[in-house]
């Protein structure tokens, strides 16, 4: 469809469909919709938009439209997005499953698999958490002992995970599990999906330093998981692990970048201080807005590069180092502009907190997912092919 | 727009990548540096960059040249960048092109465009006058007197004027010295009675001339566009210009790069690659994104100088400060990493990092173009 239909239709229906509510920023996490069973939407302005945009398969815009998508090329993709970010509308949903497990199972998943799973992913239903690290297993993943012993036509799995994100929310999760303990370490890896209400599942939140407790420890004591929960071969969970933490990462990195509503940082810094911004904070954040933009657009250039066959490739660690790095670094300066205001921690009005806790969440950017040291060196190894990287 | 290049645009980099690193490698500069040769560039290259259409790639097809726009100038810049080749492809090919291409009479490109495209006629752009850039300074005065104009002043920094067959001068009509009304640009042939022109030789070894006028009577028919209302032309000169910088620091960077890489794998310490350190790879790793930031950066200036978007100062103050900063980065870290030898006038690293420091520093830098950015962004 040529460019400019599609666009003049999308900006009808967006006008037709959005709620002005969904128009609003996101005010705060609290706000973001995740959908799921346990899921209760804030109002219903948050669930009619999800399910018109579910019905349209706008949620998953470029996944094919047989399993929830809207089978959108990537252009019209973008400007899909574009109309979205002219009127400010919100994403409609925040979704692991779309982020992460989504793009593994469209590459590795059965046919069984991606009917049982995409479609209620697209639509919000199911909300997914990710079993990867492990108490001894962090930036050493392989190192992970969570066992998956076949017993008939079940895998039995015991063993222990930790950051796993918002696991006592979600209603599945695809994990990590060692199916052969006798194989190499990088080759006795399956990758397992399981419903979180099986028995023997259980979660316990971890206070952060934010004092959010996003993360939990996910304990599994004889979990008795089907075997056609398998997802690729049993062995070869490295692989859909390593393909799917290129997308995680993306997601990290580009998380920030791609939220709408989000205030330049100096419109902040207007906000606070008027005309009044001290001239070295003014540099610091005109240095802080030049690596903003120049990574946004590298963002934008990578996902054209790949649209047209061009580009280097592996570059989600790019991504992910380089974008959590700036969001850190814009977290510190939110900080540095609100001065004594931005030390708040409680208050009379729920906003109060929010900067602190912001800027204390955001620290932990570089460390999940794969901590900026271990991106590093996988660009070394990778990209520049550095010996002994 | 998407972010990468048209077909057009990648034969055009596969030629210039071929052509500069055959026809005008480092070891020209290091030739004409040492031979202290008395045009500072070799002119055989020139004519031949216009055969191959480069001299005429900012120039329309009906004046004689390619008429392919910035992106592909720039990529013939970032070619420069990577080889170092000396040539005034940007004083005369971007900003005097774009000055005439834009603003001059039909009379004025017909006479002068075909000639700059044919690599026959030289034309440099005399405008800095302080020593930080700040393009509104001319205090340089155009005073009426018969059919014309005498204009009196003094210009640093014109890049090649040494060797221009004219100059197009930023004078002041009316106003004070900092205003940007009042400034209108001139066309001056440098053999003219009063004009001096004094070759200095930069850092980087490449030209630029001291340009004193005392008194130059010039022709009414030499005013290039309006009079008073030279300085929007002159900002959009030096924005073609500046985004050409802009990928001319992004070839230094990316060329300063791959050699240091190449270098990290050769040279042993202790027993070992000095590239098997991990102090080295997280440094060479981030460089590796620095580079492709600096990249995206130049790339979205230069196609929005072609598309005529009205956000194309905001870009090219973007890439100009973001690719200056990269480049000083990777030269400096290139130096560094190669230890004693990155210091010797043997080797050619050096030579990278003196061009990073003067594009650097050529029409603004880090922090001008930072507090221009921020300027456009009404803070």
């Amino acid at each position: 469809m040529a460019d400019t239909d599609f666009r003049a239709e999308t900006r009808d229906w967006l006008q037709a469909n959005c709620p002005p509510e969904m128009r609003k920023p996101v005010e705060s996490d609290g706000a973001v919709c995740w959908g799921g069973r346990k899921w209760r939407f804030k109002s219903d302005a948050q669930k009619l938009w999800l399910e018109r945009m579910a019905a349209q398969g706008w949620t998953v815009p470029e996944w094919p439209k047989a399993y929830g998508g809207g089978g959108l090329s990537r252009e019209d993709a973008k400007t899909l997005a574009q109309e979205m970010h002219r009127i400010g509308a919100r994403s409609p949903l925040s979704s692991f499953g779309i982020w992460m497990l989504g793009p593994a199972l469209l590459k590795y998943g059965s046919e069984a698999q991606k009917q049982e799973h995409l479609p209620k992913i697209a639509r919000g239903e199911i909300r997914w958490c990710q079993g990867y690290s492990e108490p001894g297993a962090g930036s050493d993943l392989a190192a992970l002992r969570t066992s998956a012993i076949l017993e008939g036509d079940h895998y039995v799995v015991n063993g222990q995970k930790v950051w796993t994100s918002y696991a006592d929310r979600a209603d599945w999760i695809f994990c990590l599990v060692r199916t052969d303990p006798a194989a190499p370490k990088h080759l006795g890896i399956s990758f397992l999906l399981f419903d979180m209400a099986s028995e023997g599942v259980s979660t316990s939140p971890i206070k952060l330093i934010s004092g959010y407790s996003p993360f939990c420890q996910t304990f599994f004591d004889d979990v008795r998981v089907p075997a056609h929960n398998l997802m690729g071969e049993a062995g070869k969970g490295w692989d859909i692990a390593k393909y799917l933490l290129t997308h995680e990462r993306e997601m990290i990195g580009g998380m920030d970048f791609a939220a709408t509503g989000r205030d330049a940082l100096h419109q902040l810094a207007k906000t606070a201080l008027g005309d009044a911004i001290p001239g070295l904070l003014r540099a610091d954040i005109v240095r802080h807005e030049i690596d903003a933009l120049a990574f946004g657009l590298t963002m934008e250039r990578v996902k054209d590069e790949a649209k047209a066959g061009q580009g280097v490739g592996a570059l989600s660690s790019m991504l992910k180092y380089y974008g959590t790095e700036v969001n850190k670094q814009r977290q510190e300066l939110i900080m540095a502009i609100n001065g004594s205001d931005s030390l708040l921690w409680e208050g009379e009005t729920k906003h109060e907190g929010d900067m602190a806790k912001g800027w204390l969440r955001s620290r932990a950017n570089s460390i999940e997912g794969g901590t900026s040291e271990v991106q590093l060196n996988i660009i070394a190894k990778r990209v520049l092919q550095l010996p002994g990287a | 727009m998407p972010l990468v290049l048209t077909d057009e645009q990648r034969m055009v980099k596969d030629s210039a990548d071929g052509f500069f690193a055959a026809e005008a490698p480092v070891s020209q500069l290091r030739k004409l540096r040492d031979e202290k040769q008395a045009d500072g560039f070799d002119r055989a290259l020139w004519t031949k960059m216009a055969a191959m259409g480069f001299a005429g790639v900012a120039i329309p097809e009906q004046y004689g040249g390619a008429g392919l726009g910035m992106v592909a100038a720039g990529l013939i810049q970032e070619a420069i960048g990577r080889n170092l080749s000396l040539s005034p492809f940007l004083s005369s090919a971007v900003l005097s092109a774009t000055i005439i291409a834009k603003g001059g009479s039909e009379e004025q490109k017909a006479a002068l465009l075909p000639k700059m495209a044919a690599a026959e006629l030289i034309v440099a752009l005399a405008s800095d006058e302080a020593a930080r850039h700040a393009p509104a300074h001319v205090a340089t005065r155009a005073e009426p007197s018969g059919n014309g104009f005498r204009l009196t002043g003094t210009k640093g920094f014109v890049l090649d004027g040494n060797v221009a067959d004219r100059l197009i001068v930023a004078a002041r009509t009316s106003g004070a010295d900092e205003d940007a009304t009042g400034i209108t640009l001139f066309l001056v042939d440098p053999k003219l009675a009063g004009v001096s022109v004094a070759r200095k030789i930069m850092v980087d070894s490449r030209n630029a001339a001291a340009v004193a006028l005392d008194g130059v009577q010039v022709d009414g028919a030499d005013v290039i566009g309006e009079a008073g209302g030279g300085y929007a032309l002159l900002e959009a000169a030096l924005d073609a210009g500046r985004a050409c910088l802009a990928a001319e620091m992004l070839g230094v960077a990316a060329q300063s790069f791959d050699t240091t890489v190449d270098y990290l794998k050769q040279r042993e310490q202790f027993g070992q690659k000095i590239g098997s350190f991990q102090a080295l790879q997280h440094r060479a790793a981030h460089l590796f994104c620095e580079v492709e930031l600096a990249r995206s950066a130049t790339l979205r200036a230069l196609q929005a100088l072609d598309a005529g978007d009205d956000r194309a100062p905001f870009y090219v103050s973007l890439a100009k400060a973001k690719a200056g900063d990269v480049a000083k980065l990777a030269t400096n870290e290139a130096v560094q990493m190669h230890g004693g030898i990155g210091m010797t006038d043997d080797y050619d690293i050096g030579f990278f990092m003196k061009r990073a420091r003067a594009a650097c520093e050529t029409f603004g830098d880090s922090a001008f173009h930072g507090d221009r950015l921020a300027k456009l962004l009404h803070y």
